[in-house]
């Protein structure tokens, strides 16, 4: 029997099996790489603008040509990236750290700390996402932000990341009630575990896995929230490149220059959907009791 | 039922006071706020600033004046647009028929398109014909809308060409300015618009039609009806269908809203004069009486939708409203 082989292999051995999840990670892994060693790849320096180059198509001297200020997409697309996907991040580990925290004490606590936790959960549910995040980044606009600057992708990303953890704390808290009365928390409880002990070492490894993907979905809604309120202009503001702001200014000059619309975009869905595939093959490693197709 | 209804309405009405409360405080404590649009002005002196303050009430404390708007809200007062003066209210109802149109022709194709495909996916699960469906199911879920829209004016409003040599569809505005009404016309400019939004909703609603049909299909009722020997179409329309339905109706109650609020991306890349472009081009120029007559109205038909839900499942499931 395979009883000898330890959880992790069995893991890794489901997590093989399903290729689109390789195939993402693979690309997940190789752009991470351009945008980490971003001056490797490119000589170009992304702010550097020349208004005779402007709109250039693409050629040898530049990969994916130039934006509306002659600025070298390629060289943008590379630094941008670092922000797009630092946002993400940021934003993940807010949003599920929040979340994770409400749902492990509304579920394990129960009675009126569930009551409150759950009336905030539905409360922060009612409010309309994408409208919300447009008035506050229209507050942050106006603050005078001494602490981050121009162009600083943290606050938009706390705020982000603010706005998101109500999925989690849903799914954490289901997960708890069904753990908690086990016997090993029982056993914990027994010898005078305090409920802090509890809680870290033995609820929370074993609620790990559906934690695990609800932040790689978590991560890639970060990054298209991101690029989406960039686009708009209520994001990280300009000139630091990110992958949604180099679209803000595209749509009119699309006769000129579609392919200033067309790479940014294309590196968006990749990265998005890459991470998607890979959350659709962890999902499947680590419970395989379930089955997405 | 009746207490069930009683106390989750309450709890409805509770909520919508604390996401009023919130969304008043958010607004409010923005620096400038409400007095951006009049500050930009070059002819305000300070005197006239402090005055148009007074007049506006925001000398009162954030408290206060959360009391005297919610007041005049109830009685039907939501205040004036800062930038054209008009009431709020009347800004909105200009622009509600046409997020309506968009919005429910959006959702007539979504489910025209997603049911059947996810049905047909769902009964031959694993053929080519299911990978590819809900291979594009996936990508569409994971596509960010705006660029999608870009996209779609590349191909149809720049690179491709009618035999007239103008673009193949119009990638902006609800009509060709200048020119009499004529229905073809309008619905030329809202086949682009309605492609971008269905694309990318009719891919989630797919991918629960399957699974909802996935999960029926296996139940010992449905293996009766085969048995007793009816007709495949009818097993799958009239038994199976019914039940999976249930998750979808759900998925709809929940995107009710978005009728009234429209699609922002859509809407702006496409200049859709519907209330999703009012909202952004409000929250551009600091308009904070119309951002905060947007943002209560959604938040109370969300809210209200939640509710919708709630009850249907509990008329569903006699479990629920007994707990």
């Amino acid at each position: 029997m395979k009883d000898s082989q330890s959880p992790w292999f069995l893991f890794v051995q489901r997590f093989r099996k399903h290729t689109m999840a390789l195939v993402g990670m693979v690309i997940l892994v190789s752009i991470t790489i351009l945008v980490a060693f971003a001056p490797f790849f490119t000589t170009h320096d992304p702010m550097q603008q020349n208004l005779l180059n402007r709109f250039q198509p693409p050629s040898a001297t530049h990969w994916l040509g130039t934006d509306d200020l002659g600025r070298d997409l390629w060289a943008r697309i590379l630094y941008g990236g670092r922000i797009s996907l630092s946002v993400g991040l940021l934003a993940m580990a807010v949003s599920i750290t929040l979340g994770s925290l409400i749902g492990l004490l509304a579920g394990y606590f129960g009675g009126w700390v569930d009551s409150v936790l759950m009336r905030t959960t539905e409360i922060f549910l009612s409010i309309p996402r994408l409208f919300v995040l447009i008035a506050l980044g229209m507050f942050l606009r106006s603050l005078d932000l001494s602490m981050f600057q121009a162009g600083s992708f943290i606050p938009i990303a706390l705020v982000i990341g603010l706005l998101s953890w109500m999925g989690t704390a849903r799914m954490v808290r289901a997960s708890t009630l069904t753990v908690r009365e086990r016997e090993y928390v029982q056993a914990c409880r027994a010898l005078g575990g305090s409920h802090r002990r509890i809680l870290l070492r033995h609820i929370l490894p074993n609620i790990a896995s559906p934690i695990i993907v609800s932040a790689t979905l978590g991560l890639s809604g970060a990054i298209i929230s991101e690029s989406g309120l960039s686009y708009l202009g209520f994001g990280v503001q300009l000139p630091t490149p990110t992958w949604g702001n180099m679209l803000s200014n595209t749509q009119s000059q699309i006769t000129t220059a579609p392919w200033a619309a067309i790479f940014p975009g294309f590196m968006i869905f990749l990265v998005v959907i890459s991470i998607n595939y890979i959350g659709d093959g962890l999902r499947d490693a680590l419970d395989p009791r379930h089955h997405s197709r | 039922m009746t207490t069930y209804l009683l106390r989750r309405l309450l709890q409805a009405v509770l909520t919508l006071f604390v996401v009023s409360l919130i969304l008043f405080g958010l607004i409010s404590v923005t620096p400038g706020g409400f007095m951006t649009v009049y500050a930009e002005k070059s002819d305000m002196t300070a005197a006239d600033l402090a005055r148009i303050r007074a007049n506006l009430g925001l000398d009162d404390p954030v408290p206060i004046r959360y009391v005297k708007w919610l007041g005049n809200l109830l009685k039907g007062d939501w205040g004036r647009s800062l930038t054209s003066k008009r009431p709020v209210l009347e800004e909105i109802g200009s622009r509600l028929p046409n997020t309506l149109l968009l919005m429910s022709l959006m959702l007539i194709c979504t489910l025209l398109v997603a049911i059947p495909l996810g049905i047909l996916s769902a009964i031959r699960q694993y053929s080519w014909l299911d990978n590819v469906l809900t291979t594009i199911a996936f990508a569409g879920q994971s596509l960010p809308v705006f660029w999608f829209g870009l996209l779609l004016i590349i191909v149809f409003s720049v690179l491709l060409r009618g035999p007239d040599g103008k673009p193949l569809l119009p990638g902006s505005g609800m009509y060709t300015l200048g020119e009499p009404f004529s229905l073809w016309d309008r619905i030329r400019h809202l086949i682009l618009p309605v492609t971008m939004l269905t694309f990318v909703s009719a891919a989630e609603y797919m991918r629960y039609m399957r699974s909802a049909m996935l999960d029926v299909i296996h139940e010992d009722y449905i293996r009766t009806a085969r048995a007793k020997g009816i007709q495949e179409w009818v097993v799958i329309y009239k038994h199976a269908l019914r039940n999976a339905i249930i998750p979808l109706v759900t998925l709809l109650s929940l995107d009710l809203p978005s009728l009234f609020a429209g699609a922002l991306f859509t809407e702006t890349i496409f200049a859709w004069p519907g209330i999703g472009r009012l909202y952004f081009t409000a929250a551009l120029k600091n308009d904070y009486p119309l951002v905060m007559a947007i943002l209560t109205i959604y938040s109370a038909l969300i809210i209200l939708s939640n509710l919708l839900v709630d009850l249907i499942y509990a008329m569903l499931d006699p479990r629920i409203r007994l707990s």
